[in-house]
């Protein structure tokens, strides 16, 4: 009797024991894979390189919805490019939107707090893209490599030094927007910790020395591949970095704008003739492109970038498929603060004075209301032929990060602003060649002594309206917050006022103050 | 899969092996006899044991027993449900037995987790409810059955659509971004973690007819013994099963009934539009542009998709005991369409069990087999919202029409093109959708009991259990449908989809309980080991109406979870009076990594019967009276995703690919997680008395409790630049659950003819987030949760510290001198001077803070009235119908489109949404009339055994409510676009045979 409780016991013990190891699991789905596996070649790292890029387009791995990257936020509104817009653009004079969306028209109000949904929507963007690109530096170091019997290192040094420039565009994004901030780089593994908070001056000489430290390891000027970063690229990031010095960390530090801004000059760069076809479906060929986010219809979906901006920015008597899409949003107008920047807002002197007027005011009554205030039909989703795009959802426009002109404005502000090895005659031209092209002939070159800062800044809407810049620039000048400057609904009332000067910073949001407490807030939040 | 299956082979082979000995017995003389009940009748499996030995046997099924015993010895004749006997032999060969029933006994032995305990014996917080308390009326669903009718339990079903499922809460739910729905165990088998596609409710395959009783395990001294996954408490189904001995019977019931609608969302007539649109216009309000646009037509749109409609059910069942085996098998169809129209629910079901014994019933076998087919129909419910929005003054259909001739918003720059922002006709959404599905369910199990024959204290338990279900569905909008337009890939939508879910388990415990008389103690031990596993495939391939292009390729989704037990309990009863129970639990989990899967459980409770001492065993008052006190740890680990801790990549899908070079590539993403992860604990203190008075004519039972989760799964932000997301699933806060359980059942009047029995219960709970973040920050809000219809993200609750799950979150409203709310203008919380996050407070919860249920069951002779009602109080619904329609802002857009407006709006006058003002948040409080039915009982008719019966219910007759909304009863809080409440009335026949 006995023994066969002995039997039934060991029986029992064996039988146990083994179904235990049935607790490591594995992932079984086809689309799963470990870190350990996935990487087996080039193409296989390239695959998160492209998860790298397209994270300033994509918004998770569906398309254009579902499996979202980041949550706490509605998937269209993730997108990095969407979130960059809402946070250059609404805050200013270029930008208006009728909707209601949680607190979207805090933004043009000047009163967003620190729980702000897409003010954290755009800091979790930027540390994702940190993250990954952190993740992606440390599985393709020698030894992984090595280990993975990668061979072709010279491709992967490439793969891994235009990371590293678009984790550096991510840290210029965040010093400029929020100050002084979290900061992991590859040494920071992926877990429990809390990582410290590095001043904005401190963020800004990483930044630096991380684009120094890549730029001859990027491929040279317009020698990569398509929507790929190239060393004109870092260079035009520095130029970026040096012009807006003054603001981060109180040096000036034009002289050096002024040395990456001839370098992308020179480096053979040329204005696209057609101020409008920069903004159509068939724009990935504009020599005048530096680096871009590459949409596409079919491939790249998401209901942020380009197919926000184009949907958002039509409504009213504005023919849907004059944009090349199925229905506007009826959301984005601008104020008249901008529109008063054209003398002639026809279009027909200015070529970029790109507004559309049938039933809508100048003035705005109410921010709710699509037809008050002018449309503006700069981005659109139909090709220089007037064919709509690939989709008439997903847009294919493709947005410049980095174009010519704004590399001219730059070295043309840098040269005002006092720097060196620039010259105010070659200033004039290159403001004079974007005039040019915009009025089609010499009509609206200005003089010298009309090449004043207060003109560039100007100037700098009338170029690049709506292309995220704007922000940026107005607090460069010192009139994002002030009374020396204020356009229709500045501080939420119609004829605009003064704001506090807290605003010229985001606030840390207040979820990762909760999470991480070597953080302190910006002052005023 | 792993080979469940090759490793249950060599253990079955190691537990016959055992089973295979018999045992030896002592010599003396053999007596034998028959045990029969008061009428006469045989009975089986009495147990005829010689007094203070294991020697002994069991009545075979014509009530007779053979047993060699010392010829001084004394017989002990004990059955369930009968008095037990003693004999002394005193040389006797024959001994015939007549057994008492012990009514008492009978209707108080509880399922529990692995076994049956009497009731009196129970230490923990149960809760029990057998078919003839059960609700009546149309009952597609078990859970109907139950709603109302235990105190800690609410059941709030998800709205009217047929076969819907239900939302389950017992005492609160434990958790924030785990699972909160309680465990559910039929005839001992675990349903899965997940749903299926294409199953609108995992409870709606099993047909409730079949159900004999309810026992529901609340609190974690009674729960623990299913330990990993009942941190929700358990509901344990068991279902009907033949007599033993039982004679063959036949029974039929069916029932038609209709569907009603109740009720439906207040919108303007098109009258009454019309001279809003002409109004506003003439005060500037709205652009004179809209009136180009206003129709001539008159149109209830909300009559236009929801119609009464018919259900009808029949069940029939053969049960029994042939070769010794008692069986029952039952079939069961039943048929329902919804109130709103193109919704369908069809399901046939078959069920069979079987209980044989073998080797004198050393060995039982319990068999239950369930298969299910079910048929739904989704209707597309975007037809609801739709329908409350579209304007009224245009047609249904425009003869000639584009697009299926549904009329649509025209594009004016090209007419032949829907408006994709404007409202799609609510007619065509419905028509012009097809999305159906046939799941497929098998849930069946094999229980297998082994008395030792050398020991038969000891029995060993083997329950094999799988709970299988496919399902093939396709969702088909058809190609001139104005809502499915795609020049890439061709218009219209074939979406076939596919999925399975298997599920299974394996249990087996050994079971030791020995009466120690001379110290007047009972024990019982109990050890065992659980493993199941979970797997899950989910495809679809969508093409266009026609299936000539492919617009999404397959999409295979699968995954896989285990789970493995170890665990033991002890009940010690000593003098009858005092009962103590321990549990000890082992838990591993697949979801977590090696190092951190193991949990350790622990639970204990005692129960003092003061009705067994002798200060209360005579008094004619208190018929019963038990203290139960229990603590008790269960673990959680049930959360969404099933490998949080590994570090996985994904690929995405083609749509989500990125441009470098000539090609597009898929990307690879690194998926967040938390190598850390670990169990979720769920601690419960509780204290309870049962009850009885007047010789149990009035009996019940008051609880209090306190449960708290600690280390919490829970999705919340993490420190950013630490890992591939901005909230992980992660170890973070706690939450607490406090309340009270009061239930008291009375016969009110009893005169022979005329009964009354009436019941009523209360819970009062309440929920508080202790803990939510790393860091204590005030400054820190919480997480926005309870996503509304109206903007796009917009949140009206929020998760914070200090204050109930789910809390409302609103700006406090301002209101004039006449009580009209002030457009735009709320109070200035922190006087800052702006209105903004700072400023919103938080403001009630949807969960109700007391809820009442009520039964009353009147018989007269054969007729029965009885009715079944519920009442919540202080349950709060934010009226999301009102805040988006409520409102001038989208009566026009400005792209060439009219939307209704909700009456609200005169309430209001609000030109622009205000989302989130406290306006909109509402007192929901209600009673609710769940079920009155009218039956009676015609007797035996033709023979003797020709038994027949009818009844007429009315369900869902009617509601009591300030909420001005259309039903205040919604899960979550957000009353926007829902499905209604039919209102049904019932005719069923039944006959048994």
């Amino acid at each position: 009797m006995k023994r066969n409780i002995y039997i039934l016991f060991i029986g029992l013990v064996v039988y146990m024991t083994s179904c235990i190891d049935d607790l490591n699991v594995v992932p079984i789905d086809p689309d799963e894979e470990t870190a350990e596996t996935v990487f087996t070649d080039v193409e296989s790292y390239k695959q998160v390189l492209a998860k790298i890029y397209g994270g300033l387009a994509l918004t998770g791995q569906q398309g254009p919805a579902g499996q979202g990257d980041i949550a706490g936020i509605d998937e269209g509104f993730s997108s990095y490019l969407r979130q960059y817009y809402y946070h250059q653009e609404l805050t200013t004079d270029e930008a208006v939107i009728a909707w209601n969306d949680q607190t979207i028209k805090d933004f043009h109000n000047h009163d967003w707090g620190a729980n702000d949904v897409f003010i954290r929507g755009m800091y979790s963007r930027i540390y994702y893209q940190i993250v990954l690109i952190n993740e992606f530096l440390r599985q393709s170091n020698t030894d992984k490599l090595a280990e993975r019997g990668i061979t072709d290192v010279e491709t992967i040094a490439n793969f891994r030094a235009e990371a590293r420039f678009l984790r550096a565009l991510s840290y210029w994004h965040a010093l400029d927007l929020f100050g002084d901030i979290p900061f992991v780089t590859e040494e920071d593994n992926v877990g429990a910790f809390l990582p410290r908070q590095a001043s904005r001056e401190e963020v800004f000489e990483y930044v630096e020395s991380e684009l120094l430290a890549i730029e001859e390891e990027m491929i040279a000027p317009m020698s990569n591949e398509f929507a790929r970063a190239d060393r004109a690229a870092v260079w035009s990031l520095l130029a970026k970095l040096y012009l807006n010095a003054e603001v981060y960390n109180g040096t000036s530090r034009y002289t050096d704008c002024i040395t990456y801004c001839n370098k992308v000059i020179n480096a053979g760069y040329t204005l696209h003739p057609d101020f409008q076809e920069m903004f159509l479906a068939d724009n990935n060929d504009i020599n005048e492109f530096i680096f871009r986010v590459a949409f596409d219809g079919q491939n790249t979906q998401s209901y942020g970038g380009t197919t926000f901006i184009i949907h958002a920015a039509v409504g009213g008597d504005m023919s849907a498929s004059a944009f090349g899409i199925d229905g506007g949003w009826a959301g984005l107008r601008t104020t008249s603060a901008f529109v008063n920047k054209f003398d002639d807002i026809s279009g027909n002197t200015d070529s970029r004075a790109l507004f559309f007027t049938d039933g809508q005011s100048l003035e705005i009554e109410d921010l709710s209301t699509f037809t008050d205030g002018y449309a503006v039909t700069k981005w659109k989703n139909i090709t220089s032929s007037g064919q709509p795009g690939s989709d008439l959802t997903f847009t294919d426009t493709d947005f410049p990060i980095f174009r010519l002109a704004d590399i001219y404005l730059m070295y043309a502000e840098a040269v005002l602003r006092g720097g060196s090895g620039g010259t105010a005659t070659e200033a004039l031209g290159y403001v004079n060649a974007l005039r040019e092209r915009a009025y089609g002939d010499t009509s609206g070159n200005i003089t010298q002594d009309g090449l004043t800062l207060d003109f560039i800044l100007d100037e700098r809407a009338r170029e690049l309206a709506w292309e995220c810049h704007r922000r940026t620039d107005l607090i460069r000048y010192g009139v994002f917050t002030s009374a020396d400057y204020v356009w229709p609904w500045k501080g939420g009332i119609q004829e605009g006022r003064a704001t506090d000067n807290k605003y010229q910073l985001f606030p840390i949001p207040a979820s990762d103050i909760a999470a991480n407490p070597n953080l302190e807030q910006n002052p005023g939040y | 899969m792993k080979q469940l299956y090759q490793k249950l082979m060599c253990f079955a082979i190691v537990v016959i092996g055992l089973m295979s000995f018999t045992s030896i017995q002592a010599q003396s003389i053999t007596v034998s006899g028959t045990v029969t009940d008061f009428n006469g009748q045989p009975l089986p499996a009495v147990n005829v044991i010689e007094k203070g030995t294991n020697n002994g046997a069991v009545t075979d099924v014509n009530g007779n027993y053979s047993v060699t015993v010392p010829s001084d010895a004394i017989l002990v004749f004990s059955s369930i449900g009968f008095v037990k006997e003693e004999v002394p032999v005193n040389g006797r060969t024959t001994i015939e037995m007549t057994l008492a029933e012990d009514i008492q006994a009978l209707s108080e032995v509880v399922v529990i987790g692995y076994g049956t305990q009497e009731k009196d014996d129970v230490t923990g917080s149960v809760g029990a409810i057998e078919e003839e308390d059960f609700n009546k009326g149309a009952m597609v669903s078990p859970q109907d059955l139950i709603v109302g009718r235990l105190p800690g339990v609410q059941v709030t079903t998800n709205g009217g659509a047929p076969g819907s499922g239900s939302t389950i809460r017992i005492r609160g739910g434990s958790s924030l971004s785990a699972s909160n729905d309680p465990l559910i165990v039929v005839d001992g088998v675990p349903l899965g973690e997940t749903g299926i596609a294409g199953m609108r409710n995992p409870l709606s395959t099993i047909n409730p007819n079949d159900i004999e009783s309810f026992t529901v395990l609340k609190d974690a001294s009674a729960a623990a013994i299913y330990g990993s996954r009942a941190a929700n408490g358990v509901i344990m189904i068991t279902t009907k099963s033949g007599g033993k001995n039982a004679p063959l019977s036949l029974s039929y019931n069916g029932n038609v009934s209709i569907y009603t609608v109740p009720n439906t969302a207040d919108v303007l007539s098109s009258d009454e539009y019309r001279e809003l649109i002409n109004n506003q216009v003439a005060f500037g309000n709205v652009p004179t542009d809209a009136l180009d646009l206003l129709g001539n037509e008159n149109t209830d749109w909300q009559d236009e998709i929801y119609d009464t409609a018919i259900g009808t059910e029949h069940n029939l069942s053969f049960s029994g005991s042939k070769f010794n085996t008692p069986f029952r098998v039952s079939v069961n169809y039943s048929n329902q369409d919804g109130i709103l129209r193109t919704s369908n629910f069809e399901r046939g079901t078959v069920g069979v069990n079987l209980d044989p014994s073998f080797f004198d019933d050393h060995l039982k076998l319990d068999v239950n087999f369930k298969g299910s087919q079910v048929e739904n129909r989704f209707a597309n419910q975007g037809a609801i919202g739709a329908a409350v929005t579209f304007d009224p003054t245009q047609p249904v259909r425009v003869s000639d029409g584009q697009w299926g001739g549904y009329f649509y918003w025209e594009q004016p720059s090209n007419p032949s093109r829907p408006i994709t922002i404007a409202p799609t006709n609510p007619v065509a959404l419905l028509e012009q959708t097809n999305n159906s599905a046939t799941v497929n369910r098998i849930t069946t199990n094999a229980n297998i009991t082994y008395k030792f024959h050398f020991l038969p204290e000891l029995k060993a338990n083997l329950n094999l259990g799988l709970d299988q279900s496919s399902t093939d569905g396709t969702e088909f909008v058809s190609a001139d449908a104005s809502y499915a337009i795609d020049d890439e890939f061709g218009n219209g939508t074939t979406n076939h989809y596919e999925g399975e879910t298997k599920d299974e388990i394996l249990e087996f415990y050994l079971n030791y309980t020995k009466d120690i008389e001379s110290i007047d103690s009972k024990l019982e031990l109990l050890g065992g080991y659980s493993y199941q596993s979970f797997y899950n495939e989910n495809s679809n391939t969508v093409y266009d109406a026609s299936e000539s292009n492919i617009k999404d390729s397959l999409r295979i989704d699968k995954s896989e979870a285990f789970l493995i037990s170890f665990y033991g309990r002890l009940n010690y009863t000593l003098k009858d009076r005092y009962v103590f129970t321990a549990t000890y639990r082992r838990d591993g989990s697949s979801r977590f990594s090696e190092d951190n899967r193991w949990g350790n459980f622990l639970s204990g409770a005692f129960a003092w019967k003061i009705d067994q001492e002798d200060f209360l065993v005579d008094n004619e008052t208190i018929s019963q009276l038990k203290l139960r006190l229990g603590y008790g740890e269960i673990g959680q680990q049930n959360v969404l995703s099933r490998y949080p801790a590994l570090a996985r990549v994904t690929t995405s899908g083609p749509r989500a690919r990125y441009q470098l070079g000539n090609q597009f590539y898929r990307t690879t993403r690194f998926e967040g997680y938390d190598a850390n992860l670990k169990w979720e604990e769920t601690a419960t203190w509780n204290a309870g008395i049962d009850f009885g008075f007047l010789e149990d004519r009035i009996t019940g039972s008051l609880d209090f409790y306190y449960k708290e989760s600690t280390d919490l799964l829970n999705s919340i932000p993490i420190p950013q630049g630490t890992n591939f997301t901005n909230e992980l699933l992660t170890n973070i806060g706690s939450l607490e659950n406090r309340g009270l359980e009061l239930a008291v059942n009375a016969v009110v009047v009893n005169t022979g003819d005329f009964r009354w029995d009436a019941g009523v219960n209360f819970t009062y709970n309440e929920n508080e987030i202790t803990n939510l973040t790393a860091v204590d920050n005030p400054d820190y809000l919480g997480v926005f949760v309870g996503g509304i219809g109206g903007g796009v993200g917009n949140t009206v609750q929020i998760h914070s510290t200090g204050y109930p799950r789910n809390s409302f979150f609103v700006y406090e409203q301002v209101y004039n001198n006449s009580g009209t709310p002030i457009e735009g203008l709320y109070v200035d919380q922190n006087g800052d001077g702006i209105i903004n996050d700072l400023d919103r407070i938080r403001l009630e919860d949807p969960a109700a803070d007391a809820y009442f249920g009520f039964s009353s069951m009147f018989n007269y002779k054969q007729l029965t009235f009885s009715f079944n009602a519920r009442m919540n109080i202080g349950n709060h619904v934010y009226n999301n119908v009102a805040s988006q329609y409520g409102q001038l802002a989208n009566v026009y857009n400005s792209t060439g489109y009219l939307n209704n407006v909700s009456p609200y709006f005169y309430d209001t006058g609000f030109l622009q949404p205000q989302y989130l003002s406290s306006f909109y948040l509402e007192d929901a409080s209600f009673f609710r009339m769940d079920n009155m039915t009218l039956s009676y009982d015609f007797g035996n008719l033709l023979s003797d055994k020709l038994g027949l019966y009818a009844n007429f219910t009315v369900q869902n007759a009617f509601v009591i409510t300030k909420y001005s909304g259309l039903d205040p009863e919604v899960d979550g809080g957000i009353d926007n676009n829902f499905y209604p409440r039919p209102r049904t009335f019932l005719i069923g026949i039944g006959v048994n045979l």
